[in-house]
């Protein structure tokens, strides 16, 4: 048995629907799961994994030249 | 030998750790300059309808996230790990950081879509270091976290370089 917070506070897993997704593109790897109760979602949780510093404007880095 | 002109690669890591004040000193809150101490860093996130960007300058509350298990100016970063820097060519170098543990926001709700985490010194009057974006999120009764990308010289969140 596992317990999650839920917004109905700490529950059984078991009694939701799990659905489990991610992304990965160049910028980043993200993975998410959430639990539904019928048509109610009562828990999401993201992990965002960023890959890469951002691009300025302009350019790729920042830099003295 | 010969001389090469080049911006020293050490000065690139030497700014990351404020060790230079190119002109009139502005920095305020260090107890000592023979004991220096370390600025707290922090990361607050922003809704996709904010507008973060290269000219944020100070952090602020004008389209930070707000909900359940969410306090405003976000997480304390880890900031265990100096800068590195180190030569890529005769004449070039890149300086480097990357925050060594992820940002975890724990336990919230937040129902209003946001893709932006902005990074700030607490310390040094909330000055802006950078902004990053990710994919849309929201989160509901659970934790986001925020893992930094791997500190090289290609990936790392800051980096400092010459060309």
């Amino acid at each position: 048995m596992a317990i999650i917070t839920t917004t109905r506070g700490d529950m059984d897993e078991s009694l939701f629907e799990k659905r489990e997704g991610s992304v990965d593109n160049d910028n980043e790897l993200t993975t998410w799961v959430e639990y539904w109760d019928g048509e109610e979602l009562v828990h999401r949780s993201a992990h965002v994994t960023l890959k890469k510093m951002p691009s300025f404007a302009g350019g790729e880095t920042s830099s003295f030249a | 030998m010969a001389n090469t002109q080049s911006m020293c690669t050490s000065f690139l890591g030497e700014l990351m750790l404020g060790q230079h004040q190119l002109g009139t000193s502005t920095i305020v809150s260090r107890a000592s300059l023979t004991a220096p101490t370390t600025d707290t860093f922090k990361a607050a996130l922003y809704l996709v309808s904010a507008t973060k960007d290269a000219s944020t300058t100070i952090y602020n509350t004008t389209g930070e996230v707000t909900g359940t298990g969410y306090t405003a100016g976000g997480v304390t970063v880890t900031n265990a790990t100096a800068p590195i820097a180190t030569n890529s060519s005769a004449t070039a170098g890149v300086a480097y950081w990357t925050p060594s543990a992820s940002f975890v926001y724990t336990t919230v709700t937040l129902a209003t879509a946001f893709d932006t985490v902005l990074l700030y010194n607490f310390t040094q009057s909330l000055k802006a270091v950078s902004v990053h974006t990710f994919g849309s999120q929201t989160i509901t009764a659970g934790t986001f976290t925020l893992t930094m990308p791997s500190s090289t010289t290609t990936t790392a969140l800051i980096r400092l370089a010459t060309t």
